[in-house]
């Protein structure tokens, strides 16, 4: 009886689909919902534009996307309609992505990545009603005040980098070891500035390499940077790269086949599988997207939409950290670790993000 | 007669390669385990259903119209212009250089000004290759290619070393220099259109013009006919080269611009190419290398891409396989003899 009934109302509701036709996208999606739900107890609708790199990007899109699966199923949210992702081919995709998604009537629309920022500005200035979110950058209007309907979203890489720099400059046996940045930014010197005084921390005489591929997507380009710094002694990389640092995974494998003792440090998500099976990631600088976008979406979903508000991720919250795989990493790097946490923590460290900090760091060791 | 069926031929060549293109599509969505018909309906949507998405398709295919148009150019003289990626992108910043510097200026004056800096460069960045080729015979396909390479990097060096502004982009020019029009945007639901596609149009027009009602055309064309053939008749050969890859860097000049003054407004610095030089090729062969063919031929691909971000929010399709149909398109296009044998076939069938 009740399934009869189920077909009557979908019977209804499909015509009623067919009818309206014409109408806007809003109404034909609030009425597939209503059809297709079962435990959905209510119709929160949340999406996320990913930027150039994919959403299987090994990296901070997919974490984003994990997060928000993870919060959809939680919810009974249904994939594809109450929460999805829609990917960017080019730059210029960015603002059409968002305005569509807000037409579509998504509650909540989600930009990863600085990359995004001037086109969540304009969008979200232009559909005052929306509810956009940001990762990575902190949206603001052209005085430099922050938009009401934007959730900025940032983590203290810094703190998680300078936790891994920890680690390899007490595992390197060369004492020498890189870092490889994607492109030359505010947001990627935070990595390379945490990650130097990590090192600086536990091994002084540690030589540092570093150079950025100026590409977030080009494995071969971090190829062959690794193969360089690998090449001048280095045994230890760090990478904040994206999809670039795919390819210093690659020159690792190689090397590692070789017999070479070569280690891979992940970034953003824990990379340990990325390394297998030759085994060469060391650890990995975990940055929860995904808790972050879990959170943000609960939070809007109970009213409580964050908008205005720079929400910052950093150890404290669990936001930034080093990978549950630890299976490469002894245990005295590990006492080490636990110790800067708990001083990084309590205030004692203060890790540098920029130049200026770092030198000011470094000269005070 | 024979001129009619050569101009039906010319048009349905490119006709029924969109059609087959189409079709391979739906068969590769179908083995994918996609619906092509709600795919296509959503492509469709997302090309027609709203002036938004309209919007955003003129502003798509404006630029597509220009690097098109400067691939043709080349083409019609015998030239593979591979090189219009990086004309574009020094275009670009030319273009936004001289919106950042002047102020003040009324925009009859600014706009035009920023967009004749935008020609110079993409001119500038032409007739390297142009000249090697006219007087060293160095191919022009290897040295455009290389040209983009040194464009790519020379462009993001120059913003990130004068330039930069936070969020790794040079500073959004004058309000003078802006072709973005509030008037357009508020008829379109706040889309990007902006007044480039007159640019674009205009361009068409030029393009035709000089091709086909001057002694320059003329010329051009005849190099491109036949090289010895021209030297014979008394054409100097070389200096038309240099001056097609001249006239074909400035319209990929002007294309940058269209993103400089018009879409964004400032320019980023770009990890990877923007892609626009190359579809223009793939404009440029769909439309015949004749002028009204690049704008109809810009403006199917712009509606595509466009069209491909509803398709894959709704359909779940991957835009990448808008590109493989693009592709499969310009490959029946370049096998158009297999089309042509069919047709003939066809007709004598008919015929007895």
């Amino acid at each position: 009886m009740k399934k009869k009934y189920g077909f009557l109302m979908s019977a209804v509701l499909a015509a009623g689909t067919l009818l309206s036709g014409c109408g806007s996208a809003d109404n034909n999606e609030g009425t597939q919902n209503e059809g297709g739900g079962e435990g959905n107890k209510n119709d929160f609708k949340v999406a996320m534009v990913t930027d150039v790199g994919g959403v299987d990007d090994k990296s901070f899109n997919q974490s984003a996307w994990e997060g928000l699966q993870k919060f959809g199923k939680d919810n009974n949210l249904e994939e594809g309609k109450d929460y999805k992702y829609v990917q960017s081919t080019a730059a210029s995709d960015y603002q059409p992505n968002l305005s569509g998604l807000i037409r579509d009537g998504y509650d909540l629309v989600y930009g990863i990545g600085f990359l995004m920022q001037q086109d969540i500005q304009t969008v979200a200035q232009q559909k005052k009603d929306a509810q956009l979110a940001l990762v990575d950058s902190v949206a603001v209007n052209e005085n430099g005040e922050p938009l009401e309907n934007v959730a900025s979203i940032t983590f203290k890489e810094h703190q998680g980098s300078f936790l891994v720099g920890l680690i390899a400059g007490m595992q390197t046996k060369s004492n020498k070891v890189g870092f490889v940045g994607g492109v030359t930014s505010e947001l990627i010197k935070k990595f390379e500035n945490g990650f130097k005084a990590g090192v600086k921390t536990v091994n002084p005489d540690a030589e540092i390499y570093v150079q950025y591929a100026e590409d977030f997507a080009s494995s071969e380009k971090g190829q062959a940077i690794a193969n360089t710094m690998y090449g001048k002694g280095a045994d230890v990389i760090y990478h904040a790269a994206g999809a670039t640092g795919n390819g210093v995974f690659t020159e690792a494998k190689n090397r590692a086949k070789n017999g070479e003792e070569v280690w891979v440090i992940g970034v953003d998500r824990d990379q340990h599988e990325e390394g297998m099976p030759e085994n060469v990631t060391l650890t990995s600088m975990v940055k929860r997207v995904d808790t972050a976008v879990y959170e943000v979406s609960k939070q809007t979903m109970e009213g409580n939409f964050p908008g205005g508000k720079v929400t910052e991720f950093g150890l404290e919250e669990d936001g930034v950290g080093i990978a549950e795989t630890k299976d490469n990493v002894s245990e005295d790097a590990l006492k080490k670790v636990d110790e800067y946490k708990e001083k990084i923590k309590n205030g004692e460290v203060e890790v540098p993000k920029t130049d200026e900090e770092y030198e000011t760091y470094v000269s005070s060791l | 007669m024979e001129v009619l069926k050569n101009k039906f031929s010319g048009f349905m060549i490119p006709l029924v390669s969109v059609i087959l293109g189409l079709l391979a599509g739906a068969i590769i969505m179908l083995f994918s385990g996609y619906d092509p018909i709600l795919a296509y309906t959503a492509l469709f949507n997302g090309i027609f259903s709203n002036t938004y998405v309209m919007g955003e398709t003129i502003r798509q295919f404006t630029p597509l119209i220009l690097s098109g148009l400067a691939v043709a150019f080349a083409f019609r003289t015998g030239l593979f212009n591979i090189g219009v990626e990086g004309q574009l992108l020094v275009g670009w910043l030319a273009s936004v250089y001289v919106g950042l510097q002047f102020d003040g200026l009324t925009p009859f004056l600014h706009i035009p000004l920023a967009i004749l800096a935008a020609a110079a460069a993409g001119a500038l960045w032409g007739v390297v290759p142009g000249f090697l080729k006219a007087k060293y015979h160095v191919h022009e396909v290897i040295t455009t290619i290389m040209m983009n390479y040194i464009a790519l990097h020379v462009v993001n060096a120059i913003i990130r070393s004068y330039l930069l502004a936070p969020g790794e982009r040079t500073e959004t020019i004058h309000q003078s220099a802006s072709l973005a029009s509030a008037y357009l945007q508020s008829i379109t639901d706040f889309s990007r259109l902006h007044y480039g596609f007159l640019v674009a149009i205009i361009g068409a027009i030029i393009m035709w013009f000089l091709l086909w009602k001057t002694t320059l055309g003329y010329e051009l064309r005849a190099v491109g006919f036949n090289t010895n053939a021209s030297q014979y008749a008394g054409i100097n050969v070389s200096r038309n080269i240099v001056l097609s890859m001249v006239i074909s860097g400035a319209f990929a000049g002007v294309a940058g611009s269209m993103e400089g003054l018009g879409t964004y407004g400032y320019m980023s610095i770009l990890s990877a190419f923007t892609g626009i030089g190359f579809d223009g090729i793939a404009v440029s062969l769909l439309g015949a290398n004749s002028a009204i063919g690049v704008v109809l031929a810009a403006a199917l691909f712009g509606g595509l891409k466009i069209g491909a971000l509803n398709m894959q929010s709704v359909a779940q399709v991957p835009t990448q396989l808008i590109e493989i149909v693009i592709a499969l398109i310009i490959f029946f296009v370049a096998s158009s003899y297999l089309i042509r044998w069919f047709s003939n076939r066809l007709n004598k069938r008919g015929k007895i």
